[in-house]
Formats: structure tokens, C-alpha cells, sequence
């Protein structure tokens, strides 16, 4: 074949049409196999250039290498195109229906109780308490001798106890996490500032607002100097992050064998006063007990029912909802704040 | 304890005009609370007055007797009204509504025709002017009630009684003494106390009477027996009296109850009436011991227990003493001769009598609460006065044993107050407010007052106690909160928040957590089949259902039971976990000894007081019935099956940083071949796998349901979590597939492969597992990855690695490398 300008003008140009026209990437394969490949009218003048006298290699060697320049550029662009083209097009047909539900697993949740025990365990940690625990089947001598409450002491028989056999062993299901406070007291230096969350046990019968196993949360500081106001304190604290910064609490003169002087906690929510729980100054005899110097210490302790402060907290009318284990009811709570 | 105001009213000025709600406020700032407010005769207007009957005129022509009835109203002329009633007979005062007239229920009075005759108003039973229930007829004034006078105020028809709950430790408060104090304090009032007026010096202590003596030292410190004669068998409950009692909620019944009831109400203290003539020789004071039976006043014959406290004539047992009298010495309609009984009982022996024959009587609540020891003395007197004054009778003699016990007096620093409640009062608030209460003071030194507590008041012992009552008295609300901080370096415990974390993790993979009863049947852990420890129960002495008297041994009786519910209310996959403390009667339980609580008890007393109490481990258990990944649009979902439970089960023991080891084991209720036991080292920490068969199907539970138990007490816990070294040059990676015995275990083969393959073994997975071989081989296909810390491993290395791998599990398994 014998090389001229012409000639390598009218490959160019039927390279640029060829590429210009090629409607997909699979076409645009093809165009590169016959007007850029080895074989191509551009790449044998290219190849042919070898056997020319150097002058004219020169030469034709500059047109033909403008000449596939020009071509493989006009490649690479229709290429981008192209490609783009596709992926557009696949895009398109891979389009789905993103508001069909989400394949998942089931959903799991905390109880309403632990969620809440952890937030008060939290709310205490941060005022340095230490959250103690104890057996829910308990020696009657710390549920019930060392808080002042002897044998045939009417306080006694007015927690409805569940008694375990054999009775001589004297263990009873703890009517209050109180024995723990007692057990903390026995094992620990004042000063003490501990909460006692736990199940507690008193034989009523289940209905809307009682359940003979239930939860309670004690708190109890042991330390010098430690007074009424310290109680009164500590509760409108407490009760503010339970019910909002706006809720007021108010004392009411009771009585508690194991707290002297006694006092019943309400807080006012939702436009009416509503018993919370049991509140004091332990009582001297129950430091005694526990071989506390009350010459140097004093202390308050405070009671509330778990269970009370959710249903009122949450609006949860029927105690069942709480005790039944209904998925449906500890779901809406999942995992995190209430 | 349920008290008119109008009788508070005779002991202190009680404004005329205070609101229900002032009333409410006053008892509740004292510390008393208010169950309800009654107002009385609200609905009731007038004139309502006392009418005598004149002429009864018996008209016979209609279905029923009807009486039309001449009343003389004190208005000068006779008035006529018709009336169905016939327990009346001219001369009898009655109570006439008149018209204009409104009774309650807005049943308004006016002249009408009935019967064919003109009735001009109405004559009232109780019950239609809503005093009581009583409609067995109409109301018979007394004889002496004036004609024409306001009926409304003689039936003191209008009254606020106010329903107030009584602590345990004010028994002086169940009465109107006790609450016209209360009262008065709140309100800054004067008052009077009744036993002021009771003059008891008249009645001789003598031997005329009925003599009475305290056997059982422990069981009373004083009693008085006052012996009347001449009981007037005619003598009616004056009106004032029966109206009191039934607005406390008693009924009036005769007029020697009456007064015995009156008194009780009005003072506090109980007292018991014997007809004199049943009664032989003289009354003792002791315990039953030998005595088997006593028919109480209510006609049940009680089986005594020998320490139950009665008040016994030679013969026998007369009374439960404190708590019921006997049906042989009951006073009656006959009954003319009293022997009346008034004693201070230790509160201890009342309260046991009271539960042991499950008998709270008016008596028992009020001597149980400690009652003032004065009083059997002076109530009893007051008793007597009544007698003679309204029913004619004479005082035959007294007789007495012991003396009153008093509250020992208290050495009071007035600066306590201050100090305990945390707001500053003075010593001169302080002395007011125990004057109020009844203390005897002695302020000569100022730093240490004698504070004499009054004798009502046996719960003041203690300094404390006296603090309470100035607390109350000023009010709680006149303390200025201020929040004390405790100590630095406050936080959970490992255990705590490892319970936590794990609790958090089964509920973030789908768990939902229950809090279920540890009440539980036999029946269920027998379906369950527990043996050894977990069949080992406490059982609940007084359980509220004899269906579930026992202590749960393990989660699982109520995981399943609340597995079941939840599918019987229509969920789908449930999958439940709980948290909990299960009970195991596993040790020996030493009887427990008394042990003294006026000081700290001795290291050994603690060590068996702590020793007496059975461990009660945490588990974390689980149930799951149905699927894992739910069916929905994309088709099916997979179900939970026996290798979820155990993978959960072991990554929740992996979570507290310890690495558990699975092996093949047989625990019921699990599946024979499908449980599997975890451990960490040698301690078990838990089972998991696909229940058996025979469970499901009792429960009625699907078909493969799962469960495993993790016990969360029994995981270690590691000092400090050492980092693993990360290192970085390039991993190889060597496959491997073993054929072994079907009834090799997996985790043999791995722990094999591990051991061999040496050092630089950094993981291992099983990706492959084929068991249809024949011959009862299994082929199991392991990629093993190695890395070094410092280089790039060469081929030559890996390999040999790999032969050492396998030797191993040939040695340790009859592992063959597949070919």
C-alpha cells in the first residue's frame, strides 16, 4: 500500500464517523478493532512507516500521528459517554420501592422497670451514691429485728409477709429493700449514701394497682451533720427528675419503726397530691442495730414503689400491663430513654 | 377510726363554719390521714319536729295495714298523717316531717291525699332520714323529748364525720379524746380532757365485788373489775349515746354494750361486761395452757393455744382476753348484775391472740397500739357512772391488780430539734409543742430538759420521738431542702454494669424482657423435669395461691408460661428474656437463734445471721418460638433455631471477656441431643438449645422453640483486659477438610486443628460441614489463617503448619485430610 495524505484523511474521517455513530459500548468495541486496532488503516500506515527514507518518515510520521491522535481522543470522550449512557439506563431499571418495609429481625426492648431502675441508679450515681443490692429471700432479723420492727410489733403484721419453710429458719420474701441498707450498715464506715433498688414481696392480691411481687428503690445517707433538710433536699431532687423541674413535694407526718421522725412523701403532678413514698430520719435504734455511733452520725433514709412512679410517670393505668410480660407493652419502650 | 365532730366539739371549740376541706388540711398536718369526709344532713331541711302520737285510726281496707294517725306537733291542733309502720302505740314520740319539708333524696314533703284521706306530713323511719339502715319502723323518741322541738338537732341529724386511718403507733388516737387533742393542736385551740371529769375515788376498791388478780405478771400491768347490781332490764340507749356510736361505725345493741362501746369510743380504753351471775369465784389473768376451747361471743368454738392470754374463772376460760369475751358470760337481755372489766394488756399477747384466732376486734386494734395505762381505771369509773346514771344500777365494789406502767421520763437536749430537722426552733417552740402533746417538762437545765411524755403516749421513749412530735407540729414544710452530695468516685459495680450491658444487648438483637413471678407450681417443674438441685424449692409458708407455692429454681417455668401467653394473645416470633434471682433449698438451714438488737450484734452473731440466708444466683434466661429473620414481602423468613440459642448464649459469656468452651450435654427440660452445656475453665455458666419435644407439646408451645440460661453470677470477672496486638503484614490462608466419626464433636476437631497448627494461628472457621459420607463419617472443611508479626510467611511455613494441624487432629480425633 502506498501512503498518502488523502488516504490517511479518509481513514481519519471514517474513524470519526465510525466512533461519532457507535450507539452503544459493544459497538464502540468494535469501531476501536477496526479503525484504532493493530489492523486498523491508521495503525499499518503507522507500521509502514519503517520501510520510508527518514525524510519522508518524518513527514508522514507527523500526519499520522495528528491523525490517530485526533481519533483515539475522539474515542476516550464517546466512550465517557457511552459508559454514562449505560450506567444511567441501568441505574433507571434497578430503581426500587424504598418505603417497602425493611427486611429485619424482631424488635427487642428493656422493661419499662429496668429502663427506669437505671435511670434513678444512674440519677444517684451521679450524686455519689453506690447502688447496693441484696437477696430477695432475706433473714427476717434484717428485714424486720434491726429495723425496730421486733417480733409481734404490729408494724409487722402490717407488711403482709410471705414466710418460707421451714419457719423456724426465719426467711422471709424482703417485704423492702430495707435490709439492704441494714446490710450496708453492718459492712461499711459512714459516711454511706447508697440507693437499694430491687423486687420486693408483700402478699396482695394482683390487681390494678397492686401486685404482690413489686419493685421499690431505697435510698439511705449516713454521714455527720446529716438532717431534715438534707432529706427534704434530696427528695425534691429526685422527684424533679422523675416529674419534671416543676413538680413540688410535701412531708407528711407518719410513722415508720424504722425512721423517727416518720414522714409520708407526696408530690403534687397533674393538678393533685399523690403518695409517692416513705421518708425519715433513721431512727437511733436501727443505728444502734448496726453499731453506728450516733453520737457522731445521722441519717435519712426514703422509700418509693417502682411501679407507682412509672404508672403515674407514663400514665400506665393497669398494674397487669406491667407484670403480664405483654411484648407488645415493653416494645414501645425499647432500649433507651422513657 | 371513724369520729363525729360534734363529739370532738365537746372537748375543744371546732369552728362551726370550718370547710371540709380545713378539716381534711388540719388532721392531715398532724399526721393523721383522712379517708373520707361524711357530711351529714346536708339533704335534710327542716321542719322535722318531735311529735307524740295522739290517735291511731286502723284502716283495714287496703292491701297492706295502714294507720292514719293523730299528732299533736306542739302546734295546738291535732295533725293527721297516714303511716305504714306499726311499731308504735299512742302516746310514743315520733318524728314528724311537716310539709315543706325536704328529705334525702330530694323527697319532698307536702300535704296530700292518700288513702283516701288527707295525710299532713310524715312520720320518719331512720333510714328515710338517712341516720341508719334502719327501716324495721319508724323512730321512737325517747319519753322525755319535748314536743314540737327541732327533731334535726335531737338525732343531731346534721354532723361531718370524718374517716381517718390510725398508725400503729398512736392507739391513743382511736378515740375522741385522742382526736380532740389532735385536732386542737392543729388549730391552736383549747382543749379539755374528758378524763378530767371522771371522778373514780367514789368507787370503793373492796372485796364485794367480783375479785380479779393478773397471774401471768407479763400479760397486764394493771386490771380493774367494778362490780354493778340493780341493772335496769327497761333502761333504753339514750339517743345522744346510739346516734354517737353508729356515726363511729358500731351499732348500738343494748344499753349495757352500748356504754361499754361508748366508752371505748370516747376514751380509748376497751372494757369488757360479764353478766355478774355466770360467773364463779374470782377472775384470773393468765394463759390458756392447758385450756383447749372457748366459744366466743360470735358462736365459734376456737381451739386455744396454750400462750393465748384469757381471763379464766377457776372452771375455766371466760374470755380471749383483750380480743373477744366468751358466749357463757355474755351479757344479756336477762342480765341485772355486771362485772366490768378494764385493764391495760401488754400490747405484745394481744396482737398474738388477735392473729392467731384471726380476730381484730375494736378491743384487739386499740390494745395492741399500747392503751394509756390510766385509763382502766378512770374509763372503767366513767363505765360505772353510766351504768347508775342511765340505767339505774349500783356500784357493788371494786377490785384491782398491779399498778399502771408510765413511759419513763426522757432527758431531752431542746437542741436536738434543731440539729435533726435541720432548720432552727427555739427552745421555746420546742416547750410549747410538747406542753401541747401532754409532756411534763423540767427546763431547769437548758441544755437537758426532763421531758415526763403523758401517759397516752407510751411511743415516746426516745429523744428522736420527741423530735418527731415538734417536727409535726411546726410543720415539714418549714424546713429549707439543701441537697447533700455524697462521696467522689461513685459508680456502678462491675457486676451491675456487666448486667446491664447484657441485659442491653439481648434487647438490641430482638430480645424483649420480661419481669416474671418466682411464684411457681410442682406441676410445672415436674413437666419440666428439674432434678437434683433445681427440683430442690423453697416453699412459700402462706402463699397467695396454694396452685404456686414455690420459689422458682430456674427462668424457665416462667419464660415458657410467658411464651405461652404471648402467643395465646397472637404474637408472632416471641422472643423473651428475664433477668432474675432463682431460689435453691440446697444447704442445710440452721434454726435461727434471737438475736438482740440494742447494739451492733457480734462477728459471730453476723457470720450466722449472713449464713442463714441461701445464695440466690442472677441467670439470664431465654425462650424464643418461630423465626429469627421474620417472613415478610421478600419471602421466607429462617427460624431461631437450637444453634442461635447456643451462639447466643456464648456470646453473651464472649461479651464479659471470657472465652467459653461448648460441649454436648443432656438437661432437661433441653432436648436429649440438642443442649448444649458452656462453660468458662471448669464452671458451668450456662445451657442453651432446642427444647424437648414432650415440654412443647405439654405447653402447647410450637414445635423447635428454644431456650438457654446464662448464670450471670457464676462468669468470672478479669482484672484488667490485656489489648491483643494487631499486626499487620499479610495473612495466609490454608483450607483443610477433615472426615471424622459423626459423633465427634466439632469443637474436639477445632481445639485439635488449634493446638497443632502452632503460634501464628490467628483464627479459624468452620465454612463447611457435609454428613453424607455414609459410613457415619463427616466431613468438616476449616480455613486457617495465619499471619506473623514480622514478615511475610512463605509458603514452606504455611504448609507445614497446616501438616502439623492436621497430625494433631488425627492424634487428638481420627481426623483424615480429605483428599
Amino acid at each position: 500500500m502506498s501512503l498518502s495524505p488523502d488516504l490517511i484523511s479518509a481513514a481519519t474521517d471514517a474513524a470519526l464517523v465510525a466512533i461519532a455513530s457507535a450507539a452503544d459500548l459493544e459497538e464502540l468495541k468494535q469501531v476501536k478493532i477496526e479503525h484504532i486496532g493493530d489492523r486498523s488503516e491508521l495503525a499499518k500506515a503507522n507500521q509502514s512507516l519503517g520501510k520510508m527514507d527518514p525524510t519522508a518518515r518524518a513527514e508522514f510520521g507527523k500526519v499520522i500521528g495528528m491523525a490517530r491522535g485526533k481519533v483515539n481522543a475522539a474515542f476516550a470522550v464517546r466512550e465517557l459517554e457511552l459508559a454514562a449512557e449505560r450506567d444511567a439506563r441501568i441505574l433507571e431499571e434497578e430503581r426500587v420501592d424504598v418505603t417497602l418495609p425493611g427486611r429485619r429481625t424482631q424488635k427487642g426492648g428493656l422493661h419499662p422497670l429496668t429502663i427506669l431502675t437505671n435511670e434513678i441508679s444512674d440519677l444517684f450515681v451521679g450524686l455519689g451514691y453506690s447502688v447496693a443490692e441484696g437477696p430477695e429471700l432475706e433473714s427476717e432479723w434484717l428485714n424486720f429485728d434491726a429495723l425496730n420492727m421486733p417480733a409481734d410489733h404490729p408494724a409487722r403484721t402490717m407488711q403482709d409477709t410471705f414466710f418460707v419453710e421451714p419457719l423456724t429458719a426465719k426467711l422471709v420474701m424482703r417485704t423492702h429493700t430495707s435490709p439492704v441498707q441494714v446490710r450496708t450498715m453492718l459492712s461499711e464506715e459512714p459516711p454511706i449514701y447508697v440507693i437499694c433498688p430491687g423486687r420486693t414481696y408483700r402478699a396482695d392480691e394482683l390487681d390494678a394497682t397492686h401486685t404482690p411481687v413489686f419493685g421499690q428503690v431505697e435510698g439511705l445517707v449516713i454521714d455527720r451533720g446529716i438532717t431534715m433538710a438534707d432529706l427534704k433536699g434530696t427528695l425534691d431532687h429526685f422527684a424533679q427528675a422523675m416529674f419534671g423541674p416543676d413538680v413540688k413535694t410535701r412531708l407528711r407526718p407518719s410513722f415508720f419503726p424504722f425512721t423517727e421522725p416518720s414522714a409520708e412523701v407526696d408530690f403534687f403532678f397533674q393538678g393533685r397530691w399523690m403518695e409517692w413514698g416513705g421518708c425519715g430520719m433513721v431512727n437511733p435504734k436501727v443505728l444502734q442495730a448496726c453499731g453506728i455511733d450516733t453520737t457522731q452520725f445521722s441519717g435519712f433514709a426514703f422509700g418509693m414503689g417502682l411501679e407507682r412512679t412509672l404508672m403515674v410517670r407514663h400514665g400506665i393505668s393497669d398494674m397487669h400491663d406491667i407484670v403480664e410480660g405483654d411484648v407488645r407493652f415493653t416494645r414501645h419502650y425499647g432500649t433507651g430513654q422513657i | 377510726m371513724k369520729i363525729p365532730l360534734s363529739w370532738l366539739r365537746e372537748f375543744t371549740a371546732i369552728p362551726l363554719d370550718i370547710s371540709v376541706a380545713e378539716i381534711e388540711d388540719a388532721f392531715v398536718r398532724v399526721g393523721f390521714e383522712v379517708e373520707s369526709i361524711d357530711v351529714l344532713g346536708g339533704d335534710i331541711q327542716g321542719p322535722l319536729v318531735v311529735a307524740q302520737v295522739l290517735s291511731i285510726e286502723e284502716l283495714t281496707e287496703h292491701k297492706k295495714p295502714i294507720r292514719y294517725v293523730g299528732l299533736d306537733c306542739g302546734e295546738g291542733q291535732t295533725r293527721f298523717v297516714i303511716c305504714g309502720a306499726r311499731n308504735f302505740s299512742v302516746g310514743d314520740r315520733v318524728v314528724a316531717a311537716l310539709p315543706g319539708a325536704i328529705l334525702p333524696g330530694d323527697f319532698a314533703i307536702s300535704a296530700r291525699e292518700t288513702y283516701g284521706r288527707i295525710s299532713d306530713g310524715m312520720i320518719c323511719s331512720a333510714r328515710e332520714l338517712r341516720i341508719s339502715d334502719d327501716h324495721t319502723g319508724i323512730i321512737i323518741l325517747p319519753a322525755d323529748a319535748a314536743i314540737g322541738a327541732d327533731a334535726t338537732q335531737l338525732l343531731e341529724v346534721n354532723d361531718v364525720v370524718v374517716d381517718l386511718s390510725i398508725l400503729a403507733d398512736r392507739g391513743y388516737a382511736l378515740s375522741a379524746r385522742g382526736l380532740a387533742r389532735e385536732v386542737a393542736s392543729s388549730l391552736g385551740l383549747p382543749y379539755t380532757d374528758p378524763v378530767h371529769l371522771v371522778d373514780s375515788s367514789k368507787y370503793e376498791i373492796n372485796n364485794a365485788g367480783v375479785q380479779v388478780s393478773i397471774d401471768d405478771k407479763s400479760a397486764a400491768s394493771v386490771i380493774y373489775m367494778r362490780t354493778i347490781s340493780n341493772f335496769d332490764l327497761t333502761a333504753q340507749t339514750p339517743l345522744w349515746m346510739s346516734r354517737r356510736i353508729e356515726k363511729c361505725g358500731m351499732r348500738s345493741i343494748s344499753l349495757a354494750v352500748d356504754i361499754t362501746n361508748y366508752v371505748m369510743l370516747e376514751l380509748g380504753q376497751p372494757l369488757h361486761a360479764f353478766d355478774r351471775d355466770k360467773v364463779s369465784g374470782s377472775l384470773h389473768i393468765r394463759r390458756a395452757n392447758d385450756d383447749a376451747f372457748l366459744t366466743t361471743l360470735d358462736g365459734q368454738k376456737r381451739q386455744l393455744d396454750p400462750d393465748d392470754l384469757v381471763v379464766a374463772e377457776e372452771a375455766g376460760p371466760l374470755a380471749l382476753a383483750g380480743t373477744m369475751g366468751g358466749e357463757s358470760s355474755e351479757v344479756t337481755s336477762s342480765t341485772t348484775s355486771i362485772a366490768l372489766e378494764a385493764a391495760r394488756f401488754d400490747p405484745i399477747s394481744i396482737a398474738r391472740n388477735s392473729r392467731r384466732h384471726k380476730l381484730s376486734s375494736e378491743a384487739s386494734r386499740r390494745l395492741e397500739r399500747a392503751v394509756d395505762p390510766s385509763l382502766a381505771e378512770l374509763a372503767s369509773a366513767r363505765a360505772v357512772d353510766l351504768f347508775i346514771q342511765l340505767g339505774g344500777a349500783s356500784h357493788i365494789g371494786s377490785a384491782k391488780d398491779g399498778e399502771p406502767r408510765y413511759a419513763p421520763i426522757i432527758s431531752f437536749d431542746p437542741h436536738y430539734v434543731s440539729t435533726l430537722l435541720g432548720t432552727e426552733i427555739s427552745a421555746a417552740t420546742v416547750a410549747e409543742k410538747l406542753l401541747v402533746i401532754g409532756c411534763d417538762l423540767d427546763q431547769s437545765n437548758p441544755d437537758s430538759w426532763k421531758v415526763d411524755p403523758p401517759s397516752w403516749r407510751s411511743d415516746l421513749v426516745h429523744p428522736a420521738d420527741l423530735v418527731e412530735e415538734v417536727g409535726r407540729l411546726v410543720g415539714y414544710d418549714k424546713i429549707t431542702p439543701r441537697l447533700p452530695i455524697g462521696k467522689k468516685g461513685a459508680r456502678l459495680t462491675q457486676a451491675q454494669s456487666r448486667k446491664r450491658n447484657l441485659g442491653l444487648m439481648l434487647a438490641n438483637v430482638g430480645f424483649t424482657e420480661v419481669m416474671n413471678s418466682p411464684f411457681v407450681s410442682p406441676e410445672i417443674n415436674d413437666l419440666l423435669g428439674f432434678e437434683g438441685d433445681r427440683a430442690k424449692a423453697f416453699r412459700i409458708a402462706n402463699p397467695m395461691s396454694e396452685d404456686f407455692p414455690l420459689l422458682r429454681t430456674h427462668l424457665l417455668p416462667g419464660l415458657l408460661i410467658a411464651l405461652q401467653r404471648n402467643l395465646g394473645r397472637g404474637a408472632k416470633d416471641p422472643a423473651l428474656f428475664e433477668i432474675g434471682t432463682i431460689f435453691r433449698n440446697t444447704t442445710q438451714l440452721a434454726v435461727a437463734e434471737e438475736v438482740p438488737t440494742s447494739s451492733r450484734p457480734t462477728d459471730a452473731q453476723l457470720a450466722q445471721i449472713y449464713q442463714g440466708v441461701p445464695q440466690q444466683p442472677i441467670h439470664i434466661g431465654a425462650v424464643v418460638a418461630g423465626n429469627t429473620q421474620l417472613d415478610g414481602w421478600w419471602g421466607k423468613g429462617r427460624a431461631f433455631d437450637w444453634s442461635d440459642a447456643i451462639s447466643m448464649a456464648v456470646r453473651l459469656v464472649e461479651e464479659t471477656g471470657n472465652t467459653p468452651r461448648v460441649i454436648a450435654s443432656n438437661l432437661a427440660p433441653w432436648h436429649t441431643g440438642r443442649c448444649a452445656e458452656i462453660l468458662v475453665g471448669d464452671v458451668v455458666v450456662g445451657h442453651a438449645g432446642e427444647l424437648h419435644p414432650r415440654v412443647l407439646t405439654a405447653l402447647n408451645l410450637p414445635a423447635r422453640s428454644c431456650a438457654f440460661v446464662v448464670v450471670l453470677s457464676a462468669i468470672p470477672f478479669h482484672e484488667v483486659n490485656r489489648a491483643v496486638p494487631v499486626w499487620t503484614m499479610p495473612a495466609a490462608i490454608q483450607d483443610i477438610s477433615l472426615i471424622v466419626d459423626h459423633d465427634v464433636p466439632a469443637a474436639d476437631v477445632e481445639a485439635a486443628l488449634v493446638a497443632g497448627a502452632g503460634e501464628l494461628l490467628e483464627s479459624i472457621q468452620l465454612f463447611d460441614r457435609y454428613d453424607q459420607l455414609g459410613d457415619g463419617k463427616v466431613s468438616l472443611a476449616y480455613s486457617l489463617t495465619f499471619r506473623a508479626p514480622d514478615r511475610t510467611l512463605t509458603a514452606a511455613e504455611v504448609s507445614e503448619f497446616r501438616t502439623s494441624a492436621a497430625a494433631s487432629a488425627l492424634e487428638k480425633c481420627g481426623a483424615i485430610v480429605r483428599v
